[in-house]
């Protein structure tokens, strides 16, 4: 199967992190891989999580009214990043949101973070799939042209 | 890939011998053709899955197989605990008992015709379906355990269904062994108000009808005829089994580490059927197999109110329900003798043989139904298991098309209000909330489901017994 890419860039935070900041979804047959790319790994793990509300609609119609705080730990960066994504999951799933600004801190393997969305609104999202949660396949967390890289294959 | 990969025992087996870390050889049941369409990490999925411990005869691959994680999606492979076995959370899936059901309606193509459009708005106004819809049933605490521990059997008990339905479900539609207590409250909450939801993605409920008959005498036994007018509900546990599953993938990840378990990767997390990360997942896994049945169960008994109110002549009795993501625990003849085994089917069909005790008494000389979803605007089918595929892989079918274009391509190549009209204009009414999701879903995105139906037949996995068509589809 040929694997493309689908590249956009969206909400660097800084101006420093403009020249990394980006996500996009890469190919798995039935499912989904969301990479985010930053200036640092917390920037990384921020566009992941853009790459996965794209999943479901597009980020760019999502309004950032509600803050919802998030929080978790894993033994090593890899684990993290499929349980910041299956955290933020959850919330999508119990409090029926979408979110289209992230803001994470991480530190000793505890994830911190803010998630700014709204409701999900069919017909203004109309959004495609719920996404059931992260896997470990492609998943990686490392450093890459100066900055990091952060992936995932998500289900759906 | 490339056929000369493996050793072809037959024009619909297609083996890799046992090397390296494999413990067993693993096998692909597919056309030379499908063989060439499946992606490359359909081999390296079966063969990594071919390593685990205690695995027993061979890692297989239905003709439907496609890249997963971990295992392949059309995955089968059954492990032994007294030989070390494990479970596997990838090896289920995160949509734990997904699966298809079957219902009659007693109705012809004619009865339905003059009231489609309506049947499918009542229907699409009755069934919650598509991200952020939620259900009008709210389980508190107690409840929710009652039906984690009872599936179908407890949704029957409170006025969602007939007892009748529950001899047309697997398990009786109730899988023993359920631990609530092993479901988490995350899990729990997740599923607060998601019973009686369809869902979204490749979810979906179909009015169809009977276009053709293969198989008289089964068909007969099933009580399908030519012209008969069915209905198809495909969904699963929501979101307490892929709660469920994303919690036991990182918990197995760790403790396999940490138990010096070699795994060629990360993806394919187990843990041994006899250590409590293990038995607590077997536990919770059940839980949300009742949920998926329940939850079926549920739409079954909203469907069922649409049709009283629309087509009050119409009877809606279950044909069958089949789950297709589920590790169950087995006999099966391996090597001359009994064995009880844990047999993971991911994205495969349960398919029991003629004489199976588990089987309908109404049907049982025919075998198991089988029940394989197309995609919506394609046909689905209905088969029947063989006696011969226990010997092939431990009495398991296919489970649906597959994707043949990613989300992504699709989107690009179809627009949902096409899609929609286009089948409108063939007699299929196509209702979504979603019409990103109509064009993610288009019928070109899958494969060709006969084809897999058709292999699946040829290699004896499964017998074709009939094909449907839809006439209403209901998306997520």
């Amino acid at each position: 199967m040929p694997r493309s890419r689908i590249r956009c860039a969206i909400g660097p935070r800084t101006e420093t992190d403009a020249a990394h900041s980006r996500w996009e979804h890469f190919e798995h047959g039935a499912d989904v891989g969301v990479r985010g790319f930053g200036a640092t790994k917390a920037a990384a793990f921020e566009q992941a999580a853009l790459a996965l509300t794209a999943v479901t609609t597009d980020p760019a119609a999502v309004q950032p009214r509600e803050r919802v705080a998030l929080a978790c730990e894993a033994p090593d960066d890899e684990l993290l990043l499929a349980e910041w994504l299956n955290a933020i999951v959850y919330e999508m799933s119990t409090r029926k949101m979408l979110f289209s600004r992230y803001a994470v801190h991480i530190q000793d393997g505890r994830l911190s973070a803010e998630a700014w969305g709204e409701p999900v609104d069919p017909v203004r999202h109309q959004p495609a799939v719920e996404v059931k949660g992260a896997t470990y396949t492609g998943l990686r967390v490392a450093p890459q042209d100066a900055g990091w890289v952060a992936q995932t294959v998500v289900d759906v | 890939m490339e056929p000369d990969l493996f050793e072809k025992r037959s024009d619909y087996e297609w083996v890799i011998p046992r090397r390296g870390a494999m413990r067993v050889p693993a096998v692909i049941f597919a056309t030379e053709a499908l063989v060439r369409d499946m992606d490359q990490k359909v081999y390296e999925q079966a063969v990594n899955v071919a390593t685990l411990p205690g695995i027993v005869k061979a890692s297989y691959a239905m003709p439907d197989a496609h890249w997963g994680y971990g295992f392949p999606i059309g995955g089968v492979a059954a492990f032994d605990p007294d030989e070390g076995g494990v479970v596997s959370a990838g090896g289920v899936g995160f949509d734990i008992s997904c699966g298809v059901r079957c219902l009659h309606t007693g109705l012809a193509r004619a009865d339905i015709e003059p009231v489609q459009a309506a049947l499918a708005h009542e229907l699409s106004r009755a069934i919650p379906a598509g991200v952020g819809s939620t259900g009008e049933i709210r389980l508190g605490e107690k409840e929710m355990d009652a039906m984690l521990a009872g599936g179908a059997a407890w949704a029957v008990q409170r006025g969602w269904g007939e007892p009748a339905d529950l001899e047309r479900i697997e398990e009786r539609g109730q899988m023993q062994h359920a631990k609530p207590a092993c479901v988490s409250a995350k899990a729990k909450k997740r599923q607060r108000d998601e019973m009686g939801t369809l869902g979204s993605g490749n979810h979906y409920l179909e009015v169809q009808e009977v276009t053709d008959v293969y198989d008289a005498p089964i068909a007969a036994a099933y009580g399908l005829a030519q012209g008969d007018i069915v209905l198809m509900i495909h969904c699963g546990s929501r979101g307490l089994g892929h709660q469920i599953g994303s919690e036991f993938l990182k918990r197995m990840a760790v403790s396999a580490a940490q138990r010096g378990i070699a795994l060629p990767d990360r993806e394919l997390a187990c843990a041994p059927i006899r250590s409590e990360v293990g038995e607590e997942y077997l536990g919770a896994m059940r839980a949300a197999i009742n949920c998926a049945l329940a939850n079926r169960q549920i739409l079954t008994h909203l469907v069922r109110e649409v049709f009283r109110r629309m087509l009050p002549r119409a009877r809606l009795p279950l044909l069958y329900d089949v789950s297709h993501n589920t590790c169950k625990v087995e006999q099966h003849r391996v090597d001359g003798s009994r064995h009880e085994l844990y047999v993971h089917r991911k994205g495969a069909t349960r398919a029991f043989g003629p004489g199976h005790p588990d089987i309908p008494a109404a049907f049982r000389d025919a075998g198991q139904p089988v029940l394989i979803g197309g995609s919506m605007g394609t046909g689905s089918y209905v088969l029947a298991g063989t006696r011969e595929s226990e010997a092939l892989a431990f009495s398991s079918a296919c489970h649906g098309a597959g994707r043949a274009m990613s989300r992504h391509q699709a989107l690009k190549t179809w627009q949902g209000r096409r899609v929609v009209d286009e089948l409108a204009a063939r007699g299929i009414l196509v209702k979504s909330p979603s019409l990103r999701g109509v064009a993610e879903e288009a019928p070109g995105a899958y494969k060709d489901v006969a084809a897999v139906v058709d292999a699946a037949d040829a290699a004896g996995l499964a017998r074709k017994v009939a094909r449907v068509e839809p006439l209403v589809c209901i998306k997520g």
